[in-house]
């Protein structure tokens, strides 16, 4: 019987790992080859936009240097960060005096998480700027505590102040409803974006808590810039 | 005969951008399409990207066409458009970071955009690497302008801009709808009217989708 074999040969089996096996080294050469060609630029791009975020809430800042607080004081960020450290930088003006200290926030929004960036002034105990980092929120409604005027007016001088023992804040950062702000720790939401207001409250709030009580004590190690 | 190469050469470019545009006749790579152009720096932003990862995939998996067997061709496009989306994923951090805040997690999802393993099954892999990246440039063109048609609209009545540059001056209430989800269909809706409407005045019958017939 001389019957053509009706099936077609079947491809070698090291012939489909020898193809996988080539595309994935090549492949995997070209994604190694393009980590590190931008890791540097990616990286510099990271830190320009955080340095321009902290130098807009803190308008006199001309350096800065990042710093962590962990339940044992505050020391200069490097090498390993610790676990659960609190990251803060401290922002000084050109004569090397403290201008300023940036602390980030983070609290659940609307459609994501909000992350900010809000200046504290050891002087007057009190928040006197605020950036924001990392919004998902609706455009037109919750993106407007980037650019409503009445609500950043909120953090001109928010009241942060610690209780006598230093142990947490005297009085708790609280979102009030639009219009209703008798306090200068409360913050007056924008209406119609209560939400996103209130992750704001929740970001500052929850950050300074945690914060200040570390900071405040040892301040006096930020007063002027390591050279 | 070399005019006649032009010709070909000219028609398979011409393919993406007109008759077979992939937003506006195969309505193809709709989850870019509607997600990112709230602006038309993003709309731009996320064509040059597909463009890219298009073009560099096609040409690879057009060089490697006669090497793949059919068993392990899927697999293989796979690994491909995938390297390039990385690539294109460090390079948009480098160049800026507000741009990659914007795009999110749609520059990683170029992986799944069926344009791409619809051109590197339908075309590249049956075509020289020099048709093939024409191909894939003219594709990588209309959906750039697909995506830029849609950004610029929603720009334009969403925000009252194009390009950040306000256009009407502050009294101009800006018609926000248009800049969240349901004004993506609204403004795609009425593009694929337009298109379907000057098809029809031509006499052009209804275009079938022949993008995505992977198998």
């Amino acid at each position: 019987m001389n019957v053509a074999n009706p099936m077609p040969s079947a491809t070698p089996a090291a012939s489909l790992v020898r193809t996988l096996g080539l595309v994935s080294a090549l492949c995997g050469v070209i994604i190694v080859g393009a980590y590190q060609g931008t890791y540097e630029a990616a990286a510099a791009n990271r830190r320009i936009a955080l340095e321009r975020t902290v130098f807009k809430i803190i308008p006199a800042a001309k350096s800065m240097t990042e710093w962590q607080a962990t339940a044992r004081g505050i020391r200069p960020a490097g090498g390993e960060a610790a676990e659960g450290a609190i990251k803060f930088y401290a922002a000084y003006a050109e004569d090397g005096s403290l201008a300023g200290i940036a602390v980030e926030g983070a609290a659940k929004g609307y459609a994501d998480v909000v992350r900010i960036l809000y200046g504290y002034s050891p002087d007057c105990q009190c928040i006197n700027g605020i950036g924001v980092v990392a919004t998902k929120e609706t455009p037109g409604i919750g993106d407007k505590i980037i650019t409503d005027k009445a609500f950043l007016a909120n953090f001109k001088a928010l009241d942060v102040k610690l209780d006598q023992a230093l142990a947490k804040l005297a009085n708790e950062v609280k979102v009030v409803k639009h219009g209703s702000k008798t306090d200068a720790w409360q913050i007056d939401a924008i209406s119609g974006a209560t939400v996103t207001s209130r992750a704001v409250g929740k970001a500052i709030n929850d950050s300074a808590q945690a914060l200040l009580p570390i900071l405040l004590p040892e301040i006096e190690k930020l007063r002027k810039k390591e050279s | 005969m070399k005019d006649l190469s032009q010709a070909k050469n000219f028609d398979e470019f011409m393919e993406g951008i007109w008759r077979q545009n992939p937003v506006f006749v195969m309505v193809l790579g709709m989850c870019p399409a509607l997600a990112v152009t709230v602006s038309a720096v993003n709309a731009l932003a996320m064509g040059f990207a597909t463009t890219f990862v298009l073009v560099c995939s096609c040409l690879l998996v057009s060089l490697m066409r006669k090497l793949v067997p059919k068993e392990v061709r899927i697999a293989t496009y796979i690994v491909i458009i995938a390297t390039f989306v990385t690539v294109v994923d460090y390079v948009i951090q480098a160049v800026s970071l507000e741009l990659y805040e914007a795009l999110g997690a749609f520059i990683q999802l170029i992986v799944v955009n069926c344009i791409i393993l619809g051109r590197a099954e339908a075309h590249a892999s049956k075509h020289p690497p020099a048709t093939a990246m024409l191909n894939a440039l003219g594709m990588g063109i209309g959906f750039t302008i697909g995506l830029f048609a849609l950004g610029g609209v929603r720009e334009i009545l969403g925000a009252g801009k194009l390009f950040g540059v306000s256009l009407f001056g502050a009294n101009f209430q800006p018609w926000v709808v248009m800049v969240l989800p349901p004004g993506g269909f609204f403004v795609l809706g009425a593009w694929l009217l337009l298109f379907a409407a000057i098809r029809r005045k031509k006499g052009i019958p209804p275009a079938e989708s022949k993008g995505c017939h992977v198998a």
